[in-house]
């Protein structure tokens, strides 16, 4: 199965985030599903998913190395299963 | 990446903007339920108006609040019900809202299975006539029902059937479940509290120590599929913590809005010793969230008194402030349904007639008094933690 990171993502458009002191909030309007980012830098790579081919793309205009990729790649799996993140439609 | 500060304590030093609040629209209702703990049955002149409500939704919206659970009384008694509902919808503001269902109809049934963003609670505390007519009044079980089916109908999946927890309904969880089942509905399961009437009633109708315990093997049972609002938090002193944040949010990540727009630290905690201000004074919501006395001491840590020597402290963190203030117990102690027993020794030392009262009472003074409703309220934070790493 193809990496997450190899996969062109956004945000699903019922999800709403709120930046916070610890990373950020992320609320699922659809599933009412509240998630915690407890890392600015994800909140970086999410802002970044847009306009980036792939999530790997983003990941690296955010500035994540390749040793913290394994953990991204992690939390975006994670994203994707609770729907806050999906596949962008051509 | 460095270890970060476990989420508990950003939330318990409080948020910019609460995640969710209560915001009830009105104290009338057409119900009276025994246990009601914003004491409804009558509107206040001063409620706010329709524009006022619009301005607060404007503020939410600014302030990045996900979603309001809205109630009351019955809120949508309210001619600006849906007005309200919409104007907040339209402006990224989610609504859940808690009614006793006696104006769920086929049509708003079909409006609600409409939006994403527009979510419903229907109160009900018993899985037979006989047992929740008892609290909420005479026909109140039919039209819960009645309000579910037409849900149902509509296609609304998932919607709340929202139970308070009392010594008789606890017998019949497994029914309460598969009730909400039939409907597409989730259970919801909160605590009674000795909150606005529910004083009255509260020592006749709170579980008993053995309910509890059946109640938190079966909560662990049942996971994230029953929602709990963390209401029981306090039962972490079993052991295992429940699905949840396990904090007391009240003026950290929630609060209360009432119906004249006071702001008080929880639904639950309707009294002055809890009233942090008001939207409608300068500064507005913002300014009475970020700055007021009282949310700033609540986001200090907090004395665990005669709980600090109790090796399940760190479980239940002292319980519910609301259930010691309005049980006559102190805030620094156990809770009165402490699961190691030292409520019940608290609360045989409390000085009759020493107890506090609710701040208003908006009960309707009549001959008929018991019938009733008031949807209860909401503390939502169920959620994943979602960390890129623990640590480097």
């Amino acid at each position: 199965m193809t990496s997450v990171l190899d996969r062109p993502l956004d945000l699903a458009p019922q999800v709403s985030v709120r930046p916070e002191r610890f990373g950020a909030l992320l609320y699922h309007f659809g599933t009412r599903r509240l998630s915690f980012l407890k890392d600015r830098r994800l909140l970086d790579v999410l802002e970044h998913l847009d306009g980036s081919p792939t999530a790997r793309a983003a990941c690296d205009s955010a500035g994540v190395g390749e040793a913290a990729l394994p953990a991204f790649e992690r939390a975006l799996e994670r994203l994707v299963e609770t729907e806050m993140l999906q596949e962008r439609r051509p | 990446m460095s270890v970060a500060t476990p989420l508990v304590e950003h939330f318990g030093a409080g948020l910019d903007a609460p995640i969710c609040l209560t915001w009830e629209l009105t104290y009338a209702c057409n119900l009276d339920c025994r246990h009601c703990l914003s004491s409804s049955g009558r509107r206040d002149p001063r409620e706010l108006s329709t524009a006022e409500a619009k301005a607060l939704i404007d503020e939410f919206e600014a302030m990045q609040v996900f979603y309001v659970n809205i109630g009351g009384g019955e809120p949508t008694i309210r001619g600006d019900f849906w007005e309200i509902v919409d104007y907040a919808v339209a402006h990224h503001v989610g609504v859940k809202f808690s009614t006793n269902g006696s104006r769920i109809t086929a049509t708003a049934a079909r409006r609600i299975a409409g939006s994403d963003y527009l979510d419903v609670q229907i109160s009900l505390d018993g899985a037979t006539p006989e047992v929740n007519d008892a609290v909420r009044g005479e026909g109140t079980f039919a039209t819960a029902v009645g309000a579910m089916e037409h849900l149902a109908a509509a296609g609304v999946r998932g919607f709340k059937l929202s139970v308070v927890c009392t010594r008789h309904n606890l017998p019949q969880i497994d029914a309460l479940k598969a009730l909400a089942d039939r409907y597409g509905a989730q259970l919801r399961l909160t605590r009674l509290r000795p909150s606005g009437r529910g004083a009255d009633v509260w020592g006749e109708l709170h579980p008993t120590a053995d309910q509890q315990q059946m109640l938190y093997r079966w909560l662990l049972a049942h996971g994230e599929e029953v929602l709990t609002g963390d209401s029981f938090f306090h039962l972490a002193g079993y052991g295992q913590p429940l699905p949840g944040l396990n904090l007391c949010g009240a003026g950290r990540v929630v609060c209360l809005i009432d119906p004249v727009g006071d702001v008080y630290a929880c639904p639950f905690a309707i009294h002055d010793s809890f009233l942090a201000g008001n939207v409608r004074d300068a500064g507005g919501f913002e300014h009475v969230w970020r700055h007021s006395d009282l949310f700033g001491s609540l986001r200090e840590p907090q004395a665990a008194g005669a709980c600090g020597s109790c090796s399940e402290y760190d479980g239940c963190r002292g319980g519910c402030m609301a259930a010691k203030f309005f049980t006559g117990l102190p805030l620094a102690g156990p809770d009165p349904e402490c699961v190691k027993g030292h409520g019940v020794t608290a609360l045989a030392a409390v000085e009759p007639g020493s107890v506090p009262r609710p701040s208003a009472d908006h009960s309707r003074v009549t001959f008929l008094r018991r019938r009733g409703d008031r949807a209860c309220e909401e503390h939502p934070l169920a959620g994943s933690e979602l960390a890129p790493a623990a640590s480097t």
